[in-house]
């Protein structure tokens, strides 16, 4: 028994930064938007008791529960997939805000590399440089076309920052100034000054001072209370959906949020789509809530397997290559580099924030000649403030034992002797990396689980031994007496513990190589907006949120022109 | 490294200052009401004993919901001890009630593995069984190495180096046990009971937040911005997620 309910302008399926965006652009503009989420509603208030590091960064509390489904991994089409089961190996946001909520919220943007990385690649180095099973493809919008949407999304959230030489050219300032220089940000500093590189502090969600928004909310001054990534923000002060775009959206009177609400089929017409079906968690009712647009705006997982569930677009064949669903899925948890441990010096490494800290790109996107190297891409040098929690914490030099006396001893003493530098780097598709539908496993209401097939590749570990190196380098030059490189693991491990995955419904310029066009919107079904990392035909080399923000305002104004013009693709293919 | 040795004594030495403040003596004597240990002396009573806190009131937190037998968990808190044992930085896994976290944890949905997901069928290196069931398979298997291995009648009566020598072949994966890997178990033990030393007191483990003293964690602060930019070190009193009401 299904219940139909009246046609709106748009529904979304799920109210983190994209339904959030979509919310709050929708409505300002005049339409109705009805936001589905499968979570709880939530507020800074969630958040007073939240300094509590067992309940959210190990027991993960803010993060989707797994026991009514998870996903499934494989490293290679060899192996047999097993379903992630345990919290502290997935960690996926849940409730208004989704990841928006527990992030970090370091804000970066993208290289102009990044978005036309295969002709650029092409004109400096050949074709051969690119191997065969790599899939590296344009991304069908050059940064300059992106460039006023990432202002558009750093001004929505405040985002606090200043200028990194090297990146692309801005059209306007941050919002609001960078976060407070550090005593070891200093070193750091000081110590890339000295190599001759170009450091600057990393953009940050969590707000400098504080700032009202063009949309009239107002976010607060960072505390550096050190609970911010996996934990939520009592402040109100860190960049969040539930303190701009849904409160923007609920002022217009023409938004209504539905919660407990997990979608679970996308509903189609011939080539339209007509809505979607979801169930109350709590009930177990359904109900098909039809709509003009229907707005995908779950997490990357949760998009590419709605349209697999819907068989909508052609699901990807590693055997031939045909097919685009699922193709191009990229995972960014190798955030490695060195661990450097000072006799001489003690930090206050208990004080942090999500995105404080320090950069350079000197080894980034194609800010180096890669003629002697044998790999593409990059990755950036940085050094993170996080705050450093006990229980996860607990740095010992190398053949101490992780137990016993002698970690004890060697624990309590390094714990804020230690600093590390780590690089991000990019990843990039291989034709044996992929997402499709589990054969084995299925949810609570018997779907099939997404499963995800994913390992290393040769550059990728050239490019971390070329990347870690330089991190040790930096930790030398900033006087450590013992610097330790952390190890690429053989194969990747199947934790998701960053929530960093882009792919597998991949923007293009046509239907031949991607399920959407730039405004994300589907090309075989035009009422149909796919938003978020999911369009990334590669993971670049920092944090994905700003580019799918601004990929998802984008996406407005391509669903206000279809909904204007009464149809039609916002963009022809080329 | 041979420098740093020397700074780790120089260090020890500056410690007394806390030894004084939490009434440890080096060695393990336990005075005054801050800190309790399981056992009146390695092979002594067996079972749990409330500790008293301030004012001498006896903590009725300090008995078992998950456990039913106290051999079992009397087994367990033996094994944490061995990972993180008392020495001259202060109090171990016992005296911070690590073994009572561990036993509220499992009495609640961790213990029964409530937010995993449990559909079949479970393949090589996924355990079907609970984390309660894990720890009670754990506890009979330390007891069982314990008399096959010293021909002893309890885990908790053996010696420090012979708990080691059987923690280390659980952790080598060279103990058959049940349904698990000897090193899985292992793996688990450890973490909880670094979760146990450090966690907020809530939780009852950390106990006076002894585990954040030694490691000079803040603990529950609501805010740093004062202190973002000093050169010097700050050492800062503690305060836990309940101590913003109290």
């Amino acid at each position: 028994m299904v219940t139909v309910l009246p046609k709106v302008d748009v529904v979304t399926t799920g109210m983190g930064w994209a339904g959030g965006i979509v919310a709050a652009e929708l409505t300002k503009a005049g339409y109705n938007v009805v936001g589905l989420e499968r979570g709880e509603e939530r507020s800074v208030e969630d958040f007073l008791l939240c300094h509590d590091e067992y309940k959210y960064n190990i027991r993960k509390d803010l993060m989707q529960k797994l026991n009514k489904d998870t996903l499934t991994f494989r490293n290679t089409r060899k192996d047999e997939a097993r379903p992630v089961r345990s919290e502290s190996d997935l960690v996926l946001g849940t409730g208004t805000g989704g990841g928006g909520t527990h992030w970090g919220a370091q804000a970066y943007r993208y290289f102009p590399y990044d978005f036309e990385i295969r002709s650029k690649t092409i004109e400096r180095y050949g074709a051969g440089k690119i191997p065969d099973n790599m899939l590296i493809q344009d991304w069908g919008i050059t940064y300059e076309e992106i460039e006023p949407y990432y202002t558009k999304f750093e001004q929505m959230a405040g985002i606090s920052g200043e200028e990194d030489p090297l990146a692309g050219p801005r059209s306007a300032p941050y919002p609001t100034p960078p976060l407070l220089m550090a005593p070891q940000l200093q070193m750091f500093h000081d110590a890339a000054d000295r190599l001759g590189y170009h450091p600057y502090r990393v953009p940050a969600g969590n707000v400098s001072e504080v700032y009202t928004n063009p949309d009239g909310e107002t976010l607060n001054a960072c505390q550096y209370c050190s609970f911010c990534g996996s934990y939520g923000c009592e402040y109100g002060a860190k960049s969040d959906p539930i303190v701009t775009v849904i409160p923007t959206a609920k002022k217009t009177g023409k938004f209504e949020l539905r919660t407990h609400a997990l979608v679970t089929r996308i509903l189609k017409n011939g080539n339209k789509v007509v809505g979607v079906r979801y169930r109350d968690i709590r009930t177990g009712e359904e109900f098909d809530q039809l709509a003009d647009v229907v707005a995908l705006t779950s997490y990357i997982f949760n998009n590419v397997r709605l349209l697999l569930l819907s068989k909508i677009g052609q699901p990807y064949d590693p055997d031939t290559g045909k097919g685009i669903i699922g193709k191009n899925y990229t995972d960014h948890h190798t955030i490695l580099g060195a661990t450097g441990y000072f006799e001489e010096k003690k930090f206050n490494n208990f004080i942090g924030t999500g995105a404080w800290g320090s950069a350079y790109n000197d080894f980034n996107a194609d800010n180096f000649d890669h003629t002697n190297v044998d790999f593409i891409h990059g990755g950036q040098i940085e050094m993170h403030l996080l705050g450093n929690e006990p229980i996860t914490n607990n740095p010992v030099p190398p053949d101490t034992p992780s137990w016993g006396k002698e970690f004890k001893d060697k624990s309590i003493y390094y714990y804020n002797r230690t600093l590390s530098v780590v690089s991000q780097r990019a990843f990039l598709p291989y034709k044996d990396n992929y997402l499709s539908l589990d054969p084995v496993y299925k949810d609570d209401y018997g779907d099939p689980l997404l499963r995800v097939t994913f390992d290393y590749h040769e550059m990728d570990f050239k490019r971390h031994e070329f990347l870690s190196d330089k991190c040790v380098k930096q930790l030398e030059e900033m006087g450590a007496d013992l610097v330790v490189p952390h190890p690429m693991q053989e194969h990747f491990s199947g934790r998701f513990t960053f929530q960093h995955d882009g792919g597998g419904a991949i923007m293009g310029s046509s239907p031949k190589n991607s399920a959407v066009n730039n405004y994300s919107q589907m090309w075989d079904y035009e009422n149909l907006f796919v938003c978020g990392s999911s369009a990334f035909p590669h993971f670049g080399p920092m944090n994905p949120t700003p580019t799918m923000g601004a990929l998802t305002y984008r996406a407005t104004e391509g669903m206000m022109a279809f909904l204007k013009n009464g149809g039609g693709l916002v963009i022809q293919p080329k | 490294m041979d420098e740093g040795k020397e700074k780790i004594l120089d260090k020890k030495s500056s410690r007394r200052s806390f030894l004084k403040n939490s009434g440890i003596a080096v060695g393990g004597l336990v005075l005054g009401g801050t800190l309790g240990s399981l056992f009146t002396n390695k092979n002594g009573t067996q079972g749990p004993v409330t500790t008293t806190q301030n004012g001498g009131q006896p903590d009725f937190t300090e008995a078992l919901q998950f456990f039913r037998r106290t051999s079992d968990f009397d087994t367990i808190a033996a094994a944490m001890d061995v990972i993180y044992p008392e020495d001259s930085n202060g109090p171990g896994a016992i005296a911070l009630n690590a073994p009572y976290f561990l036993d509220k944890q499992l009495a609640g949905q961790w213990g029964t593995n409530t937010y995993e997901y449990r559909k079949e069928p479970f393949q090589e290196g996924h355990t079907p069984l609970t984390n309660g069931a894990i720890f009670i398979e754990g506890a009979r298997k330390l007891k069982e190495l314990a008399k096959s291995e010293y021909d002893a009648s309890s885990f908790t009566e053996l010696d420090e180096e012979q708990k080691i020598a059987i923690l280390q072949k659980l952790e080598a994966g060279e103990v058959e046990m049940n349904l698990i890997s000897s090193s899985a178990f292992f793996g688990l033990l450890r973490n909880v009971t670094l979760q146990g030393c450090f966690c907020d007191p809530l939780y009852g483990g950390n106990k006076n937040m002894d585990g954040w003293k030694m490691k000079e964690f803040p603990g529950a602060q609501m805010s740093y911005l004062a202190y973002a930019q000093s050169d010097e070190f700050l050492v800062i009193d503690p305060i836990s997620v309940g101590g913003h009401k109290h």
